[in-house]
């Protein structure tokens, strides 16, 4: 077992792990962090897809104890901007643009599209759907969720030049 | 309370869904997101043969080390585990053979389940499956369906004595809906002979597939990430012999399904026995390296096509000889997938004669079932392909063949020779909309300049008009099919004392939005606020009665029965308002909520109002049950056809064999639309799995029968990346057979897209030669079929 200390959606947690113990298995089992989901063993789904120190990882790819002294981000911790009923600029444009259907995607590509707009405030159609080639849906065609990062990123500009001090996330 | 006449119809508006926040905060219910106090984890060891007979088991040791609960073998649980269900035996003589939970003596396909173990947590109870010893005596694979039925192969089931499990013949001759196939053969102007290869595909739902199962005092809840728990729950009793009032199937959020999950898994029922052998509640998460091995497929047939026709491209017959692979064991509905085809075959054409004669087949791989589309995605492509081929023999275009040949909007309704009577469709509009706003004579003309000036990188159109059966189905239909159950849906609509509604519904949704597009129904139908609507479904505590959701069947059944139960909720409450307004129920009418007596303006009361009264039940009408709750079961006197038409344009470099789509225009009529941005949306989905179908999915097996494409590496599903953006748009042919003028959408687009972008590629190269390309239509296969058409030619 290995002491770790890993802040989770703004809370500090202190636990003993297992070294071999992934991210995603530590977030879901240990902290009850079910928000976080695993759709594959290879890396290719993204559906676990979190921030730690504020970049996009596949949770399943990240042991632990990688984690120790980090900062991770979860869906369950994307900071409510205070209007749009607390929802994020990324979540709120994945709801008006339908760019959900079953959903069990959506925690990681929703947290992939915040990684994408960190690293690029203003992607074209083209960059959005390479941005997000790591994360698989099966139910939108990506049509939506192309419509969703493309909206989420205009609402995000808006809102930095409006002089608020939003991030996409902590 | 607030009257809602001043409120726009629901039906119709692009209602943002109600169930998006929990899926977009992570507060979704998944099945494997559920722990309960004690719970044990379990983990499944898998053959990995393809086919082998077991000599010896031994999971005593796996059951000593710490932590580990119990580990059991499929001879542990022989006594109680049954046979998993086959609901429809699709002939008489079909030869279903036993298929255990967990295998006994035999091993039929590579990821098999043989043993299971129970432990405190899951990597302990994967840990265990190192330590079960199993001795297997290997035994031949068949994995062609040609040779699985040639004398002498290998047997998948020896005491059966043969790999075949059915032959299924509809002969248009012999029905007397049309005429003899080979007359038509005999005095055939054209004579086209294709054959065709639909290759196996695997449903692969984000969600894997997961069940939690808590036992108490002889009871047991089991939630299961399932698109059939009603389905599920008789099954269940009828496999394992626990009583079927002594079980309760949850389906909780469910993440897609796409007809992978409309199954009776061994994993359900292996939980269910842990569960009831240990008495303590389980969970089984399969990875989704299992999930592709051992979940069941899709499509996989081969299809040997005759099309006559004359020279003025009148088509005069269609003959089919299918192969159908059932893998090693018939699921739940495996028989019925390729005879559902057999319907579509002639698609939305007016052929004189027609003949399907299919076989099923067992070969040592993963049972074949239920994917997006299920046996109509096939003969869409087979009839598809066949009418391209037909336009590129007579020199025509494609649209002028297919104009020739179709049903025209004045002859609905119509009788195919395939048996089936079409309500209603219009071939022309959409094909008409799809075709200008694709710009289709421009691409053409561009074609054409391409071709001339010899381009590396040619342009090809391809097509796809097609229709489906949706709303399975009529009960008299299946009953004459062999299907095992009905094809009704229910509903029941609860007035709660304040005026809010409680709608009960036997469908089961997996993404499709039913809790926003029953609310935008019942809505209208009861006039009351679309938020004071809440939709349960997927439990068979509290949906009681239910066929659940498949074949799109959701709206066009399940929505008719709401409608119904909402209409007899609003007479009995016509009948209380009639009362408390002093007056004849003759004389009130109901407009959007509220209870007006004609001719007397004011004298009104609102259906909050009837159903608070009821509620009080102070002063009711005479002999009148205190209570505003109706139900209804809506069983559908016949299918609903959807159709549309779509076109697809790609750029095919001929130096590389690489295919990109430059435009994709889709136009469906679905009938009336609940709710357009979710019609939209399945479209667009439909659409990329048939896309991945024509360009990049394929399972294969190796020689030996193990699954090489067993992860999502080698298996492909299509990237944002890889996918273009979709034109979509409809036009509206309301069905005339249910309530709602549905159709029925969760199809189409799977069916339509696959033939549009082979038809398009084929389209391509076709001047260099080519007829053909093989699904999945990869660079390297593009480019071996000019590379053999060049060789041809020289």
């Amino acid at each position: 077992m290995t002491a770790i200390s890993v802040t989770v959606d703004g809370v500090k947690y202190d636990d003993d792990v297992e070294p071999r113990t992934l991210l995603v298995h530590h977030l879901r089992e240990r902290l009850g962090k079910v928000g976080t989901v695993v759709g594959c063993d290879t890396s290719n789904c993204g559906a676990c897809t979190v921030l730690l120190d504020g970049h996009g990882v596949k949770s399943c790819s990240v042991l632990a104890v990688q984690a120790d002294g980090k900062v991770v981000t979860t869906v369950e911790g994307l900071l409510p901007t205070g209007e749009n009923g607390g929802l994020h600029p990324v979540q709120k444009a994945f709801h008006e643009t339908h760019a959900l259907q079953c959903g069990f995607c959506t925690p990681g590509m929703m947290m992939a599209a915040c990684d994408l707009l960190n690293e690029n405030p203003d992607p074209d159609e083209r960059e959005i759907r390479e941005g997000l080639e790591g994360n698989l849906c099966r139910c939108t065609g990506y049509q939506n969720i192309v419509r969703a990062v493309e909206a989420a990123a205009a609402d995000l500009r808006e809102q930095r030049g409006a002089g608020s001090k939003t991030e996409v996330s902590s | 309370m607030t009257v809602t006449s001043d409120r726009p119809a629901e039906v119709g508006m692009a209602r943002l869904r109600k169930e998006d926040e929990r899926l977009i905060t992570g507060r979704t219910l998944w099945t494997d997101n559920i722990t309960i106090r004690g719970m044990v984890h379990l983990a499944i060891l898998r053959s990995p043969m393809a086919h082998a007979r077991i000599t010896g088991i031994d999971t005593s040791a796996a059951a000593a080390l710490p932590g580990v609960i119990a580990a059991f073998s499929g001879r542990d649980l022989a006594d109680e585990q049954g046979a998993l269900p086959c609901a429809w035996p699709v002939t008489d003589d079909i030869v279903t053979p036993d298929h255990p939970a967990l295998a006994v003596d035999e091993v039929r396909f590579a990821g098999e389940a043989v043993a299971v173990v129970a432990a405190r947590d899951q990597a302990t109870a994967l840990d265990a499956l190192e330590a079960i010893d199993v001795d297997y005596e290997p035994l031949p694979v068949v994995l062609d369906m040609e040779a699985a039925l040639a004398d002498g192969s290998p047997l998948v089931h020896e005491s059966k004595g043969t790999n075949k499990s059915y032959t299924w013949i509809f002969d248009s001759a012999e029905a007397g809906t049309g005429g003899s196939i080979d007359d038509a053969i005999a005095e055939a102007e054209v004579h086209l002979s294709r054959r065709y290869v639909q290759q196996r595909l695997i449903p692969a739902f984000m969600e894997p597939r997961s069940v939690v199962v808590e036992p108490t005092g002889g009871s047991f809840t089991m939630w299961s990430a399932t698109q059939i728990p009603h389905i599920l729950k008789l099954m269940l009793a009828l496999t394992t012999g626990i009583p079927e009032h002594k079980l309760r199937v949850v389906a909780p959020d469910v993440g897609g399904g796409f007809g992978g999950k409309l199954q009776v898994t061994p994993e359900e029922v292996i939980a269910l026995l842990v569960a009831k052998r240990t008495n303590k509640p389980v969970k089984y998460t399969e990875s989704r390296s299992e999930s592709l091995q051992a979940a069941h497929h899709g499509r996989d047939q081969i299809q040997q096509l005759d099309l006559t026709a004359r020279r003025d491209g009148t088509v005069t017959g269609f003959g089919v000889k299918l192969l159908a692979n059932m893998g090693a064991y018939l699921g739940l509905v495996t028989p019925g997938i390729p005879i559902l085809g057999a319907f579509m075959f002639n698609a939305i054409y007016k052929f004189p004669a027609y003949r399907f004669d299919c076989t099923g087949v067992f070969t040592t791989t993963a049972w074949t079932d239920a994917y997006r589309g299920a046996g109509r995605p096939e003969a869409t492509y087979a009839v598809e392909r066949m009418m391209d081929e037909l336009a590129a023999e007579l020199g025509m275009d494609p649209m002028e063949v297919r104009r020739k040949n179709w049903i025209t909007h004045e002859e609905f309704p119509f009788t195919t020779v395939a048996g089936l009577t079409y309500d209603s469709g219009n071939y022309e509009a959409a094909t008409d909309q799809a075709m200008s706003t694709f710009g289709y004579d421009e691409l053409r003309r561009e074609q054409a300049e391409r071709r001339d000036r010899g381009d590396p990188v040619q342009l090809g159109i391809g097509v796809s008009t097609y229709t489906e059966m949706c709303g399975l189905a009529p009960s008299r239909v299946l009953g004459a099919l062999k299907y095992a159950a009905g094809g009704w849906e229910h509903a029941d609509v609860r007035m709660l004392a304040s005026g809010k509604v409680e709608v009960v519904t036997g469908t089961s949704p997996h993404g499709q939005g039913h809790d926003t597009a029953w609310s935008q129904i019942v809505a209208d139908q009861l006039g009351v606020p679309f938020e004071d609507v809440e939709i349960l479904h997927g439990d068979t505590r509290t949906s009681v009665k239910g066929m659940d959701t498949y074949g799109s069947r959701s709206l066009s059944v399940g929505g008719a029965a709401t409608v119904m139960a909402c209409q007899r909720v609003v007479e009995k409450a016509k009948k209380v308002a009639a009362h408390m307004l002093e007056c004849s129920e003759d004389d009130v009418e109901f407009v959007a909520g509220t209870f007006k007596v004609k001719g007397s303006p004011g004298s009104e009361k609102t259906i909050q109002d009837i159903a608070l009264a009821t509620f009080a039940a102070h002063d009711l009408p005479e002999g009148f049950e205190a209570s505003l709750d109706a139900s209804a079961t809506f069983d559908p006197e016949n299918f609903s056809y959807p159709h549309g038409t779509h076109l697809c344009a790609v750029e095919v470099d001929t130096e590389t064999g690489m295919t990109s789509i430059r435009s994709y225009v889709a136009v469906d009529d679905v009938g009336h639309v609940i709710n357009p941005m979710i019609v939209d949306g399945q479209v667009h989905g439909g659409i990329a799995q048939g896309i991945a179908q024509a360009l990049y999915e394929d399972a294969i097996y190796d020689a030996e029968g193990n699954l090489v494409t067993g992860t999502f590496v080698d298996y492909t599903p299509p990237t944002a990346a890889d996918l273009p953006a979709f034109t979509t748009s409809r036009t509206e042919t309301p069905a005339t057979t249910n309530p709602l003028g549905v159709k029925g959408v969760g199809e189409a687009g799977t069916i339509a897209s696959t033939p549009a972008v082979v038809n398009a590629i084929v389209d391509a190269v076709r001047p260099m030669g080519v007829t053909d390309v093989a699904m999945p239509c990869s660079p390297e296969r593009v480019w071996r079929a000019i590379q053999q058409a060049k060789d041809g030619a020289r």
